[in-house]
C-alpha cells in the first residue's frame, strides 16, 4: 500500500475541513463522507511528519467521539505522537488515549508508561495536568501500580494546581491497585491539613468517594473532618463533608451527637441552597434522632417547598420522602403542599408527591386519599394516571392489604380503577381480585358483586388491557357463583358475544368459569327438586352447609333485596326473607333447559377452535351437557334406567364435579412444596443422581429425538465418565423410566435443586397411584394447616380476616437483600482498611517522619491476606455495569495474583518495595506480631 | 462522582461527550440518543431520571443555552444543586474562552473545549470552580501549544524524511 504521500501533507484537510464537510453533506449521506474521511486518515497518520499525524489523529478523535468511529486501530499511533515535544500533539495523542482506550482491553496502554512517568515528573504543570488526567481515564492496575511513585511525589507537589489533580487521579489508582494506598494514604491524609482550599476539595472529595463505598474504615479520619466542618466556609468542601458524616455518624452514635451541632448552624447561616440543601439531607438521612434539629431541617425545607424553582421544589419533596420513614408527621405538616404538587406541571414533581402521598396512606384515611388520587388520575394525562394507578395498587396491596380495612370498599374501588380510561394496569388489578377472593373470605360476596359488573359490560370487552381484569371477574364469577344473586345472568354474560374479542387465554377462563356455574345450578336444582327417597330435600340444605361452611351464611346475611324484580330469571319473587333453599327452589326444569341451550349453541362452534385452551375447556362443558341433556329432558327421573344401563347416574356426576369446583381454593405458600414430607421407601436422592448426570449429557447434543442408545454412546466414549456409567448401567429401569417421561414432557426439566419438585408434578409413568395421591394429599393437609389467621387486636371495627400463610410469602425474599448487602459491608475488606488507617493515623500522632519507612513495610506484611481481598472487593465495585468484559478481565488477573500463592506475593512486593527504594526485609518479620495485634481500634477522639 | 458531560444542541447531535468511566463509544452513541429521548419542556426542574441507563444512583441534570442541552451525570456524592452552579461554571468559562460562546465555536473547538472542562473536572472529581482559573490556565496552555506549533512550522514536515 502506498504510504503517505507528499500531496497528503501538504494538502491535507484539517480538523475545520472535515467538521465544514459533515456540516455541508446533505443529510443520509453522512456515513459515507465519514468513511472516505477516515480512508484519507488512515493513509494519513502513517505520516512521519508529526504534525500531518497529529492533525489525523485530531480528526480521527473528533469522528471517534462525536460521531462514533472505530479507532481502536489507531491506539499505537497515540502513543507513537504523545511522545512529541510538541504541547499540542502530545495534547492531540492524550486527548485520543483518554477518550477511546479501554483500560482493560487496550494493549498498547502500557506503552503509555513510559511517556506518562516523565510527564508526571514534567516541570511544567500542564504537561503534567494532563499526564494525571489522561492517567485517570486510561488507568488499569499495570499502570496504576507503575505510576504509583510519582503520584506519591506529586501528592506533595508545592503547586497547588498539581497537587490537587494528583488527589483526584489517585482515586482511580486505588480504584484499580489498592496496593498504593498503602503507599499513598498517608501524604493523602496530610493534605486534610492544606489551607488551600482546591486542594481541601480535591481531598475531601476523594474521601467523600472513599466513604461512600466503605465509610466505617474512615471513622478514624473523623477529628479531621469534624474540623474542616467547623473551620471551614468553602461551600464545595461543606457539601463534600457533610457527605462523609452522613454516612460516618451512623455508624459511630457519639460523632452525631457532636456534628449536629455545627451542621444545623451551617443550615442556619448559608445563603447557598446547595449547601442549605446538603445540611438537611445529612440532618434526615443520618440525624434523624435528633428531633430538634430534624424539625430545623424540616423548616428549612418547608422553604424549599414553597419555592418557585421547580428544582427546589423537586429536591424538597424528594428530601420528604426520606424524612417520611422515619418522621412522618413531617410529611403531614406539610400535607397541603404534597397534595397541591400533585397538580404540578413538572412530572417529576408529581411523582415525588405521589410517592409521599402514598406515604402518609394509614387505615384510617386510605379511603380518602384513594379518592383524591382517583380524581386526579382522571384528570391527568394517560402516562401519570397509571403512574397513580401503579402506586395506589401497591401501597393497597403491601403487606396483604395491610391499610385495607373496609374490602367491601376496596374490591368496589378496584372494578372502578379497571373501568378508568386509560388504566393500564390489568394484570395488577387482575392478581388482586383473585388473591382477595382466596385470602379474604368475608369480601367475597362484595367481590362476586364487583365480578358481575364487570363481566356483564359488554363495552369493557373491547379493551384489550382489561382483559386481565375481566379474566379475575369471570374466575370469581364461578368460584363463588354460590354467593351469585343470579347465576343465570352471569352466564348470559359469560357467553355473550363480544367475548370473542377476549385473548384465547381469557377465554378459557371465561369458559371454564361458565362450566362451574352450569355444574353450580344443576346441582342445586338436583338437590333442592330431589323428591325421591334418596335425596331428601331436609338434609340436602344442611349437608350443603356442613360442607361448604361459610359459603352460605354469607349468602344469607347479604341483603337480597328488590334490586333486580324486573328480571325474569331472578329467582326471589316473595318478599320474604331470602335465604338459598328458597331461591334454588325456584329454579325450574324449563329455565335449566334453557340454560344448558343457551351454553351448547354458544360453545358449540368453539369444539373447533384452533386455541387449545378453548377448544378443550369447550368440549368438556359440551361433553357434559351431552350427558346431561337427555336425562333433563327426560325430567332426570328416569334414574332406574341409568342403573340397568350401567352408566353412572347424571346426578351422580353432577354431584362429584361439583364436589370438586366447591373445594375452596386457598393461597398456597410459594415454598409449600419443599414441606411436603418425602413419603418412606421413595428414594428421591439417587434418581436424582442419574438424572443429573443424564441431564449433563444430553445438554450438549440437545437433539429432539432423544434415545437412550445415543446417549450410552456418549457416555462410553467420554474418559471422565466413565465411572459414572457403571453407576448408570444397573438402574436401566429407572432410565427407561426417565426417558418415557422425557418424551412425554419434553426436555424441560426442572433445575436440580428442585429436584424434589420434579418427583411430585411428574410422577413417573409407572409410578403406583396410591402413592402420587398420597402425596397430593399430604400437600393438601399441609396447605390447611399452614393457614394462618392473624386478627388485628384493638381494632375498632374488626377488620375481615385476611388469610396469610405463616412463612411470609414473598417476606422472606424483601428479608434477604438487606442481610446480602450487610455481608458485602462487613467484609474482611474493612477492617483491613480501619487497621491499616488507625495505624498510619495513631502513628501520625507518635512519629510523623522517622519510622516513614518502616510503616510502609509494616503495612506492608501486617495485611498479607485481606490484601486480596480488597483487591477482589475493588475489583467489584469498579465494575461498571456497562464494563464487563473489564471486570472479568480484572478479576482474572487479581485470581492470577492470588493463585500464586504467598511466595509469589512476597516476590512481588519485594520487588515493588525495591523500585519504590522502602526495602528493608527484614523489618517484616518483626512487624507481623506487633501489627496482629493492631486491630482496628477507633480512637476516642470524642472524650 | 460525576459519571460524564455532554452538550448537545437541540437536534440531538452530540457536541461534546465525556464519560469518566469507560463507555464504549457505540454505547455512548446509545446513551446520548436516549438522553435526548428523555429531555423536557421548559420551566420544569432539570433532573431527569436515568435509572434505566445508569442504575440506581445516578442522577443526571441539564440545562439548555441557546440551541445548547449541557447534561451532567453523576451519582450520590454529588450535591444536585452544586452540579447545576459547576454548570454555571463551566458556561460561563467557555464564554470567557470564546467571548459569547455560541454553538459554533463549541463545534469548531472540539479539542479546547475538552481542555477547559479538563481543567474543571478530572477523573469525575471537581477541581476548579472558578471560571477565571480556567481561563487563565486554558490560555497558557494555548499559548503552549502555539509556542511549540510554531518551531514545528518553521521545519517543514517533509524535510526529515
Amino acid at each position: 500500500m502506498a504510504g503517505p504521500s507528499l500531496m497528503d501533507s501538504l494538502f491535507q484537510r484539517s480538523v475545520d475541513d472535515i467538521i465544514k464537510g459533515i456540516r455541508l453533506t446533505p443529510p443520509g449521506t453522512e456515513s459515507t463522507f465519514i468513511a472516505k474521511s477516515l480512508d484519507e486518515i488512515r493513509r494519513e497518520i502513517k505520516s512521519t511528519d508529526p504534525q500531518t499525524k497529529a492533525t489525523a489523529l485530531h480528526k480521527l478523535t473528533y469522528l471517534h467521539s462525536l460521531h462514533g468511529a472505530d479507532m481502536s486501530w489507531a491506539a499505537f499511533h497515540s502513543v507513537e505522537l504523545s511522545s512529541s515535544s510538541a504541547h499540542s500533539h502530545k495534547r492531540i495523542a492524550f486527548l485520543a488515549a483518554s477518550l477511546s482506550f479501554n483500560p482493560s482491553t487496550t494493549e498498547v496502554i502500557l506503552l503509555l508508561t513510559h511517556q506518562l512517568r516523565k510527564d508526571l515528573s514534567s516541570s511544567n504543570v500542564h504537561e503534567v495536568s494532563l499526564a494525571l488526567s489522561t492517567l485517570s481515564s486510561i488507568c488499569n492496575p499495570d499502570l496504576a501500580r507503575d505510576l504509583t511513585p510519582e503520584l506519591f511525589t506529586l501528592l506533595s507537589s508545592s503547586k497547588i494546581v498539581v497537587r490537587k489533580k494528583a488527589i483526584a487521579a489517585v482515586l482511580r489508582v486505588f480504584e484499580q491497585y489498592p496496593d498504593a494506598v498503602r503507599v499513598c494514604f498517608k501524604r493523602v491524609v496530610e493534605n486534610l491539613e492544606n489551607g488551600d482550599m482546591g486542594v481541601l476539595s480535591a481531598v475531601v472529595g476523594l474521601f467523600c468517594e472513599l466513604t461512600e463505598k466503605d465509610p466505617k474504615s474512615y471513622l478514624p479520619l473523623a477529628p479531621e473532618f469534624y474540623k474542616i466542618l467547623v473551620d471551614c466556609r468553602n461551600n464545595w468542601v461543606l457539601i463534600k463533608v457533610l457527605k462523609i458524616f452522613a454516612k460516618l455518624a451512623p455508624l459511630e452514635p457519639r460523632l452525631g451527637k457532636r456534628v449536629v451541632e455545627p451542621i444545623c448552624e451551617h443550615m442556619g447561616r448559608t445563603g447557598a441552597k446547595s449547601l442549605a440543601f446538603e445540611c438537611v439531607r445529612t440532618i434526615v438521612t443520618s440525624l434523624s434522632d435528633y428531633d430538634s434539629s430534624v424539625k430545623l431541617a424540616i423548616g428549612k425545607l418547608r422553604e424549599f417547598l414553597l419555592d418557585d424553582d421547580p428544582n427546589l421544589k423537586y429536591l424538597g419533596l424528594q428530601a420528604l420522602a426520606i424524612v417520611a420513614r422515619t418522621n412522618i408527621w413531617a410529611v403531614l405538616e406539610n400535607k397541603e403542599l404534597v397534595v397541591k404538587a400533585l397538580s404540578d406541571v413538572d412530572v417529576n414533581i408529581k411523582l415525588e408527591a405521589l410517592r409521599l402521598v402514598m406515604c402518609m396512606v394509614s387505615e384510617d384515611n386510605v379511603m380518602e386519599i384513594c379518592r383524591i388520587l382517583i380524581s386526579q388520575a382522571l384528570k391527568s394525562d394517560p402516562e401519570f394516571c397509571n403512574e397513580i394507578l401503579d402506586f395506589i395498587l401497591l401501597t393497597c396491596g403491601r403487606n396483604f392489604y395491610e391499610v385495607i380495612f373496609d374490602f367491601d370498599w376496596y374490591v368496589s374501588f378496584l372494578g372502578e380503577m379497571a373501568r378508568i380510561p386509560h388504566c393500564q394496569k390489568g394484570s395488577e388489578i387482575e392478581s388482586q381480585l383473585v388473591d382477595i377472593g382466596m385470602r379474604v373470605k368475608d369480601a367475597r360476596p362484595q367481590l362476586v358483586h364487583v365480578a358481575r359488573d364487570l363481566v356483564i359490560d359488554p363495552a369493557l370487552l373491547g379493551n384489550p388491557f382489561i382483559h386481565g381484569v375481566l379474566a379475575a371477574a369471570a374466575w370469581v364469577s364461578g368460584e363463588y357463583i354460590e354467593l351469585s344473586r343470579n347465576p343465570f345472568e352471569i352466564m348470559e354474560a359469560l357467553l355473550q358475544p363480544r367475548t370473542s374479542l377476549l385473548t384465547p387465554s381469557v377465554r378459557a377462563v371465561y369458559i371454564q368459569s361458565a362450566f362451574k356455574v352450569i355444574i353450580f345450578c344443576l346441582n342445586s336444582y338436583l338437590k333442592l327438586n330431589g323428591n325421591d327417597p334418596s335425596y331428601p330435600s331436609e338434609s340436602t340444605y344442611s349437608d350443603l352447609k356442613s360442607d361448604y361452611p361459610g359459603r352460605f351464611e354469607t349468602v344469607a346475611s347479604q341483603p337480597l333485596s328488590d334490586t333486580e324484580p324486573d328480571n325474569p330469571n331472578m329467582v326471589v319473587t316473595d318478599g320474604q326473607k331470602p335465604s338459598v333453599s328458597s331461591r334454588m327452589h325456584h329454579l325450574t326444569l324449563e329455565s335449566l333447559v334453557a340454560l344448558v341451550n343457551l351454553v351448547e349453541t354458544n360453545l358449540g362452534p368453539l369444539a373447533g377452535s384452533n386455541e387449545v385452551e378453548v377448544q378443550e375447556r369447550a368440549s368438556n362443558v359440551l361433553g357434559l351437557i351431552k350427558l346431561i341433556k337427555p336425562k333433563l329432558l327426560g325430567c332426570l327421573d328416569t334414574r332406574e334406567g341409568d342403573k340397568v344401563n350401567g352408566e353412572p347416574k347424571a346426578s351422580e356426576m353432577v354431584e362429584l364435579i361439583f364436589g370438586a369446583f366447591s373445594e375452596d381454593l386457598g393461597p398456597v405458600s410459594l415454598n409449600a412444596q419443599e414441606r411436603v414430607p418425602v413419603p418412606d421407601g421413595l428414594v428421591l436422592k439417587e434418581d436424582l443422581r442419574d438424572l443429573e448426570e443424564i441431564c449433563g449429557d444430553i445438554e450438549l447434543p440437545l437433539s429432539t429425538s432423544f434415545s437412550l442408545v445415543k446417549l450410552q454412546k456418549m457416555d462410553a466414549t467420554s474418559n471422565s465418565e466413565h465411572h459414572s456409567k457403571e453407576e448408570f448401567e444397573p438402574s436401566t429401569e429407572s432410565t427407561s423410566l426417565l426417558a418415557e417421561h422425557r418424551k412425554r414432557h419434553g426436555l424441560y426439566y426442572l433445575p436440580a435443586e428442585n429436584a424434589g419438585i420434579i418427583s411430585n408434578d411428574y410422577p413417573p409413568a409407572h409410578d403406583p397411584k396410591d402413592k402420587a395421591s398420597d402425596e397430593t394429599e399430604d400437600l393438601v393437609k399441609l396447605t390447611e394447616q399452614s393457614l394462618v389467621i392473624k386478627k388485628k387486636p384493638n381494632q375498632a371495627k374488626s377488620r375481615p380476616v385476611v388469610v396469610k400463610l405463616d412463612d411470609g410469602e414473598g417476606f422472606k425474599v424483601a428479608a434477604k437483600a438487606p442481610e446480602f448487602k450487610a455481608d458485602l459491608i462487613s467484609g474482611a475488606v474493612q477492617e483491613v482498611l480501619l487497621g491499616n488507617e488507625a495505624t498510619s493515623s495513631s502513628r501520625r500522632k507518635s512519629s510523623k517522619k522517622s519510622s516513614k519507612r518502616r510503616e510502609m513495610d509494616e503495612s506492608n506484611v501486617g495485611v498479607p491476606e485481606s490484601k486480596n481481598e480488597i483487591v477482589n472487593a475493588d475489583m467489584s465495585e469498579i465494575g461498571f455495569p456497562s464494563s464487563g468484559r473489564r471486570k472479568h478481565h480484572g478479576h482474572g488477573k487479581e485470581r492470577k495474583h492470588r493463585s500464586s500463592g504467598k511466595d509469589k506475593e512476597h516476590d512481588h512486593k519485594d520487588k515493588q518495595k525495591s523500585e519504590h527504594g522502602h526495602g528493608k526485609h527484614k523489618s517484616r518479620q518483626r512487624a507481623d506480631g506487633a501489627l496482629a495485634a493492631q486491630s482496628p481500634v477507633i480512637p476516642d477522639f470524642l472524650l | 462522582m460525576i459519571r460524564g458531560v455532554i452538550i448537545m444542541n437541540d437536534q440531538g447531535k452530540p457536541r461534546l461527550v465525556k464519560f469518566y468511566e469507560f463507555q464504549p463509544v457505540e454505547k455512548q452513541q446509545e446513551l446520548v440518543r436516549s438522553i435526548y429521548r428523555s429531555r423536557r419542556a421548559e420551566n420544569v426542574s432539570n433532573f431527569v431520571k436515568v435509572d434505566s441507563l445508569f442504575g440506581p444512583d445516578v442522577r443526571l441534570v441539564y440545562k439548555t443555552f441557546a440551541t445548547l442541552y449541557f447534561v451532567f451525570i453523576f451519582d450520590n456524592s454529588e450535591n444536585e444543586l452544586a452540579m447545576l452552579d459547576l454548570m454555571q461554571v463551566f458556561v460561563e468559562t467557555l464564554d470567557k474562552c470564546f467571548s459569547n460562546v455560541c454553538e459554533l465555536d463549541v463545534v469548531f473547538n472540539f479539542k479546547k473545549v475538552h481542555t477547559i472542562l479538563d481543567e474543571i473536572i478530572l477523573g469525575g472529581q471537581v477541581l476548579e470552580t472558578s471560571s477565571s482559573e480556567v481561563v487563565k490556565a486554558v490560555e497558557e496552555i494555548s499559548k503552549m501549544e502555539s509556542n511549540g506549533n510554531s518551531i514545528i512550522s518553521s521545519i517543514p514536515g517533509w524535510q526529515g524524511r
